[in-house]
């Protein structure tokens, strides 16, 4: 195949909260792609019984994987968030710039805000 | 001249036979999602510790498996969807992409599948 600039050209759009929002919102989808994996293996250990189970939270603990849990937390509350943003589109509505242009900010604080209240309680409760 | 009228168009009559299908599947798992994905965090959260004990008694619950179940298998389907755009957007090379696109298929049904198991073996097995 002859090699030709191919949709999508990443690099010639100018940086932009739409560009953002949206390439946010596949990058979050595709760590919720990983995380669903792990959901999956995590409920055969549980299956497999208390050793295996255990055997599985060993290997998902630890100080560092919070990191990626808190990823995981963002990704989970930015993704159903921009979904429902997504959503209310679909039917027509909040498409005027002005509209779309809140909703990104309304997308981009609440999804930080719902990300450390989870965390909060995650981690935070207990002394 | 075509005969085609526009509406045959878009009712799906184009080259793949299949015309919305994709858009519309994706749409309906996501409107499906914003519930059971807002139950699963929250019952998550809600649970007392992640022991064995605990994990297993939750998952005893009809109305807790029969959702886990159904979360599963919907976020599996709109996972699906998801890679399969983006790996059709971002991989060029036709054998990579079909590659991709198969084993990206495999592993949502073995997640899906050995999830759904999961649930049901702890569920109905009165415990592991």
């Amino acid at each position: 195949m002859p090699s030709r600039p191919l949709s999508p050209h990443l690099g010639v759009y100018k940086f932009k909260y739409t560009l953002t929002t949206s390439i946010l919102n596949r990058f979050t989808g595709v760590i919720l792609s990983a995380g669903f994996l792990v959901l999956c293996w995590w409920l055969m250990a549980v299956a497999g019984g208390a050793a295996a189970q255990e055997r599985a939270q060993h290997l998902l603990a630890g100080a560092p994987m919070k990191i990626l849990y808190l990823a995981l937390v963002f990704a989970f509350t930015y993704h159903l968030l921009a979904g429902i943003r997504h959503l209310v589109w679909d039917t027509g509505h909040g498409l005027e710039r002005s509209q779309a242009r809140l909703s990104a900010w309304l997308l981009g604080g609440a999804s930080v805000v719902l990300t450390l209240l989870i965390a909060w309680a995650l981690w935070g409760r207990t002394p | 001249m075509s005969f085609a009228n526009p509406l045959r168009q878009v009712l799906g009559a184009g080259p793949a036979r299949s015309g919305v299908h994709h858009w519309w599947v994706q749409r309906l798992t996501a409107l499906a999602l914003v519930p059971l994905a807002i139950w699963f965090a929250v019952s998550i959260l809600c649970l007392r510790s992640l022991d064995h004990a605990t994990v297993v008694a939750w998952l005893a619950q009809p109305w807790t498996a029969l959702l886990l179940v159904l979360f599963v298998l919907t976020a599996a389907w709109h996972s699906r969807l998801g890679v399969q755009v983006i790996v059709e957007d971002y991989v060029h090379a036709a054998g990579a992409k079909t590659l991709l696109l198969v084993l990206s298929a495999f592993v949502h049904v073995l997640a899906a599948a050995a999830a759904v198991f999961a649930v049901l073996k702890v569920a109905l097995g009165g415990g592991a």
